[in-house]
């Protein structure tokens, strides 16, 4: 797709939505735009029932945002909070059965490769913590072993938020929640020591506490993911609602998390490493260096 | 050890892979792929010149497929299907599909077809018994996706105790999904069909995925005449584009709610998406049976129309009737026979006319709840007519002598 896809034909601009005009006029296609400009042009993400305060909305706002091709890009996504804006979004989103999405994702990536060879489609999946560590597990760890070339983000609340609050793999153990009223008997899942193993070639751990960054991490796992392998970015995407958490104190919480147990650190393998230092000389080249940076 | 025996030569795929075991395919494998042209689907199943070659059901899976121009197959093995997607693979390695693989197993396959379906290439898996039940989830959501996919269910035992065994107890559950459902006889049926319903299941007014089934060993692993023509010939490729909902490529504009919106708050505009899109889905597996007609020539086969007795049968079972109805001819006795070749469409209005005349409406299965006689007596009036029965299930095959002992009413 490009701007000239969405582009009305004249005379009938008028009569489409005002939300649809402006993707148009001021929208993120075909351009590349910077988390510093959010508020300033037309965002891909419409209108959406997430609850106030919270801090998904946040990180997928800005995931969207940093997209490298919004106009190539498809996203899938499970049962979960994340999907209530992500099928609110003008990217196509594919949501599919419980669990399914890295399934969806290997057979959507090999026939989009199939039917257009010279324009890259970038496949992200979007998705919860139980819907990858959990229900999705398998189909998460087989597309990685298989090195299927997409980018798998996890929203982790560290619980089902959507069903109203249950225990999941990654929640901390210790956690009393519905489904754990004693307490989780268990740690929580190692879904990067496990991207690891698989082989994964660029994995990464966020907090949207720092929107540039959430935004560089994004933009590098796509395209490392086109170019080079399966990457991962596990963002901490707080239940403000499950976890009890006062809204105001959501960025607070965000942040207290990050210090304790949630830095971030991104791991690459030697090629994706080469492939992105690469990437980053010639964009410096193309560009100036003024690119965003990270911090 | 000398030298050269340490540094091996290193051995490659026709894509560039590395392989480390056996030997890679021949150089000019892919030569049989590149010299096919593509023809009319009228021409391929209807007017082509046909040779009849003695092979398995499985090998007659392979030669449609050949036909039919499949962009990407996803394979899992189970009993008696892993012979099926193994000759695809073959097919693979000669360039015939251009993308393949082993998925992690079959609700991880299922899903993946969805997601190649959607992308808007021709795709392809098989699965029998246990295998369909684990995909079911995802099955039984693709009609709703309207996504077009070929489906091959090689039927087996599905309840305890385990057994490898041909029962198509499994076919019920693929009754209610909205999806489009074949039942081969042998293994002729079981090349026409496949091609069919690539065709069938990717028209516009259609749109919905296929599955073909067959019984287990009766038909994969035992060998038939099977007519073929030419293997220089194949289907067109899929036309995405000119099917009923936008492919999720990002080639359309963007719109608010997309094509996959989840359906879950509990409101009249909700309710009323989810009852008109299923009915639709329903009204476009009513709208293949004119499909069915021109190129499985009907959704029924009619043998004496005109007796007073009927077998109704679909799958192997119909080979076993037709034994029972010549039997009954040497006795002096006039049987008839209906074949229904597509389970979805149901061919109740056919079906209606062609037992019109019958006193009697027998009907046999491979299985033990008797899903067939339940969809007849769902179809045809004055339904005390229908015997439900003789049933053999867990593998056994069927007697004609038990077909035989219904017919002259001792039961």
């Amino acid at each position: 797709m490009s701007l000239e896809t969405i582009r009305v034909a004249p005379g009938f601009k008028e009569y489409l939505p005002r939300e649809y005009q402006d993707l148009v006029d001021d929208g993120p296609f075909g351009r590349e735009r910077k988390v510093s400009e959010v508020g300033s042009f037309k965002e891909a993400v419409e209108e959406h029932p997430m609850c106030a305060g919270c801090a998904m909305t946040l990180f997928i706002r800005t995931a969207i945002v940093a997209l490298p091709s919004l106009e190539n890009t498809v996203i899938i996504g499970t049962a979960g909070c994340g999907r209530l804006v992500l099928s609110q979004t003008a990217v196509p989103f594919i949501y599919g059965n419980y669990g399914d999405t890295n399934a969806v994702a290997s057979g959507l990536k090999r026939g989009l490769a199939i039917r257009f060879k010279d324009k890259p489609k970038d496949v992200v999946v979007m998705a919860g913590d139980g819907g990858l560590a959990d229900i999705g597990f398998s189909a998460v760890m087989h597309s990685w072993f298989r090195k299927e070339r997409f980018t798998t983000v996890m929203l982790d609340n560290e619980v089902y938020g959507n069903t109203g609050g249950q225990e999941s793999g990654m929640t901390q153990r210790g956690a009393i929640l519905k489904m754990a009223p004693l307490g989780k008997k268990f740690e929580k899942m190692d879904m990067m020591g496990l991207a690891k193993t698989a082989g994964v070639a660029y994995i990464a751990r966020v907090v949207p506490t720092n929107a540039t960054r959430v935004a560089n991490t994004i933009r590098k796992a796509v395209l490392i993911a086109r170019e080079v392998g399966p990457t991962y970015v596990q963002a901490y995407t707080s239940c403000n609602i499950e976890y009890a958490i006062p809204t105001p104190k959501v960025m607070d919480d965000a942040r207290m998390i990050e210090q304790q147990r949630y830095g971030f650190s991104e791991y690459f393998t030697d090629e994706a490493k080469s492939y992105w230092e690469h990437y980053e000389r010639e964009r410096r080249q193309v560009k100036g260096p003024d690119g965003e940076s990270e911090d | 050890m000398s030298e050269s025996a340490v540094i091996e030569e290193v051995k490659t795929n026709p894509q560039g892979d590395v392989i480390t075991s056996a030997p890679p395919p021949k150089a000019d494998a892919k030569k049989g792929a590149a010299s096919q042209r593509v023809v009319s689907p009228d021409y391929l199943m209807l007017q082509a010149p046909r040779e009849a070659v003695f092979m398995t059901g499985s090998e007659a899976a392979k030669e449609a497929i050949r036909r039919a121009n499949v962009d990407i197959a996803i394979s899992y093995p189970i009993t008696p299907q892993s012979e099926t997607m193994q000759q695809v693979g073959y097919l693979y390695a000669e360039g015939y599909l251009k993308d393949y693989y082993r998925g992690e197993e079959e609700y991880g396959v299922m899903s993946a077809i969805a997601g190649a379906s959607r992308a808007g290439v021709r795709c392809l898996t098989a699965t029998a018994g246990p295998g369909l039940i684990r995909g079911m989830e995802v099955i039984a959501s693709w009609p709703g996706g309207r996504l077009p996919s070929m489906l091959l269910i090689m039927c087996r035992v599905i309840n305890a105790p385990l057994a490898i065994q041909p029962d198509n107890v499994e076919l019920s559950y693929m009754l209610n999904t909205g999806g489009i459902l074949f039942h081969a006889e042998n293994q002729q049926d079981f090349y026409d069909y496949i091609l069919a319903g690539f065709m069938i299941g990717e028209k516009p007014e259609v749109t919905l995925p296929v599955a073909v089934a067959v019984d287990g060993f009766f038909v994969t692993h035992a060998r038939g005449w099977v007519s073929l023509p030419s293997a220089d010939i194949k289907l067109p490729p899929r036309d995405c584009y000119h099917e009923a909902v936008p492919m999720m490529d990002n080639e359309n504009p963007p719109i608010r709610i997309s094509r996959d919106a989840p359906i879950q708050k509990s409101n009249f505009i909700s309710y009323h998406m989810h009852a008109s899109w299923q009915q639709e889905v329903w009204a476009a597996q009513a709208r293949a049976n004119k499909w069915v007609k021109r190129w499985m020539g009907s959704p029924i086969e009619v043998v004496n129309p005109t007796a007073k007795t009927i077998i109704v049968a679909s799958g192997a079972m119909v080979s076993q009737s037709r034994e029972a109805v010549r039997q009954a001819s040497e006795q002096g006795i006039e049987v008839g026979l209906v074949k229904i070749k597509s389970l979805r469409p149901f061919p109740s209005q056919e079906l209606v006319e062609a037992v019109d005349g019958a006193d009697r409406i027998i009907v046999p299965e491979f299985n033990y709840v008797g899903w067939l006689a339940k969809e007849v007596r769902s179809a045809i009036p004055r339904t005390e007519r229908v015997i439900s029965g003789p049933r053999v299930f867990g593998g056994m095959t069927m007697p004609t002598e038990l077909i035989m002992s219904y017919v002259k009413g001792r039961r």
